[in-house]
């Protein structure tokens, strides 16, 4: 096993015991990352020490958090290789970032008839807002079909790029199936069509390296609380030509650089879009998070998961009546959902957690991609740099008194 | 562990004595639980005082709504309509025999909601019918 289990110790909440003498397992990092106390004290320090509202304040602690606030979009810009900090928009999370696109971009340069491309295995934030402007302005939806083998048609793409669609709008992995789809290749077809791209990095950005300028993509959006980082805040990175043609998202204070009783001018990148007081505080934390897991290493985090995810497949393939939902490794992340005969997952869920096991149940905000295998909901277990094989022996073991009570 | 899988509940989802469709009925309804997309529907049929003469309950859900369902169509069998309108989310739990936290609770209260919109002759369910102690 990789190195990065001796890291657990950084992490205080995976020292809980669900019950005494019931220690807990969390396997529910794809909902939300635990928090290391690197994070955490970054936070609690902001607080004790600097806090105060940033931009325009002339006093000591103004500047100092205001260079804080600044100085973490550096290092998240780094973190995806942004060619300049002013291309990363803080927002609230990964939906956020995916709305303000298509509230603005979407809104000023789409117009009836036009076709925008995303997949059958989108998380619900990245269809509703499409939807939503689709109704509005009269565009077209176009999905990738999802094959038997999980992975995405790319033929089935091909022929929808002969549409000329305006944009494409994917995930780079699936919240569900573990699926990491060919990002730079979908954005090579799309560029070559004409069409802008959207990667929904939500799943991505936290597990294995992803670098902006390597895949040439348009926009990314990702959110600090699935990477160690505190809820509350995300990114959105998007090449600084586009973001400059496009259209404020909020009005308020801080985006703008003149107002007038009837009017005013839009500050400059990437103040423009960031309206009123924003998440402070967080964005600190949110900057710790990435020098944690730049430290740690984004090379040995990925191979961690995936270590992690064979021996997950390996320990759930010997369960009478699980039935996986993904594809095989390499194309899968640390995600594993699965049904089991005859036990609703909620069931599954609730054992576990009697147990010690967090795992989550439900349809993840992917009810087309459930409907499309036929299934009202999953059980999913997720992994992390925290994860032990041992965590994935505790599963098993749960699932064991389901067959238990339920067969 | 058992807790909240009383053995009540695992029989009842196992062998339900209510699960089916009545066809005609008086009354049907049916929702689902955005949480999880769990559905259920519930046909009643009433006698000319309005009193309830059989029910039965289709659709899919976990352990704990199925067996909710059973356990409430069981227990409405004889009432009037009007006392099934004051049956509340108290009376759900009584009859699970267990104290569920606010996620699980949707799941036990689905049934009931669908069955007081389908009562009340309500064009949706809401929370606000099973609301309250």
């Amino acid at each position: 096993m990789t190195t990065t289990v001796q890291l657990r110790d950084d992490f205080p909440v995976l020292s809980r015991e669900i019950r005494p003498g019931v220690p807990l397992v969390y396997l529910d990092s794809t909902a939300t990352a635990q928090k290391p106390t690197q994070v955490l004290r970054a936070m609690d320090e902001y607080y004790r020490k600097y806090n105060a509202n940033i931009h325009r304040g002339v006093h000591t602690l103004a500047e100092e958090a205001t260079a804080m606030y600044e100085s973490a979009r550096q290092r998240i810009a780094g973190f995806i290789h942004a060619a300049h900090p002013r291309e990363v928009i803080y927002t609230r999370n990964t939906t956020e970032s995916i709305n303000l696109v298509a509230q603005t971009w979407g809104r000023k340069y789409l117009q009836e008839g036009d076709v925008v491309i995303l997949t059958e295995m989108e998380h619900h934030s990245n269809l509703v807002p499409w939807q939503m402007l689709a109704a509005e302005k009269h565009l077209r939806l176009e999905f990738i079909p999802v094959r038997d083998d999980y992975l995405l048609d790319l033929d089935a793409y091909q022929e929808l790029l002969s549409l000329k669609p305006r944009l494409v709008a994917f995930t780079h992995m699936s919240n569900v199936l573990g699926t990491i789809n060919p990002a730079e290749e979908i954005i090579r077809l799309a560029h070559a069509a004409g069409a802008l791209t959207l990667v929904d990095g939500a799943q991505s950005v936290p597990h294995f390296k992803v670098d902006v300028q390597a895949l040439d993509a348009d926009f990314l959006a990702f959110s600090a609380h699935k990477m160690c980082g505190p809820t509350g805040i995300g990114a959105l990175y998007g090449k600084q030509a586009l973001l400059e043609a496009m259209p404020p998202f909020l009005g308020g204070g801080d985006m703008i650089r003149k107002v007038y009783l009837r009017s005013f001018t839009p500050n400059e990148l990437p103040h423009k879009f960031e309206a009123g007081t924003p998440a402070v505080a967080e964005a600190v934390g949110f900057g710790a998070a990435v020098d944690y897991l730049s430290q740690v290493g984004m090379d040995l985090i990925a191979a961690h998961e995936h270590e992690v995810t064979a021996y997950a497949l390996e320990r759930l393939s010997e369960i009478p009546g699980l039935r996986i939902f993904g594809p095989d490794l390499p194309h899968k992340g640390g995600v594993v959902s699965f049904t089991m005969n005859g036990v609703h997952p909620h069931d599954v869920a609730q054992i576990l957690d009697q147990n010690g096991v967090a795992v989550r149940a439900g349809h993840h905000c992917a009810m087309p991609l459930h409907d499309k295998f036929g299934i009202t909901a999953t059980t999913r277990a997720s992994f992390y740099l925290y994860t032990t094989f041992e965590d994935v022996d505790r599963l098993a073991k749960g699932l064991d008194d389901v067959i238990r009570l339920f067969g | 562990m058992d807790d909240l899988y009383r053995e009540v509940i695992i029989e009842h989802y196992k062998n339900p004595g209510y699960r089916g469709e009545l066809d005609p009925c008086d009354i049907r309804f049916e929702d689902e639980n955005p949480l999880c997309g769990d559905h259920i529907r519930i046909d009643v049929r009433v006698d000319a005082n309005n009193r309830v003469t059989e029910a039965a309950f289709s659709g899919h859900g976990c352990a704990i709504s199925q067996a909710s369902a059973d356990l409430l169509l069981e227990s409405i069998i004889g009432k009037s309509l009007d006392e099934v309108k004051e049956l509340t989310k108290q009376d759900v739990l009584d009859l699970l025999g267990i104290d569920l936290g606010p996620v699980r609770l949707k799941c036990a209260l689905l049934s009931l909601k669908v069955l007081k919109a389908g009562v009340y002759g309500l064009g949706e369910a809401s929370d606000a019918l099973v609301e309250g102690a």
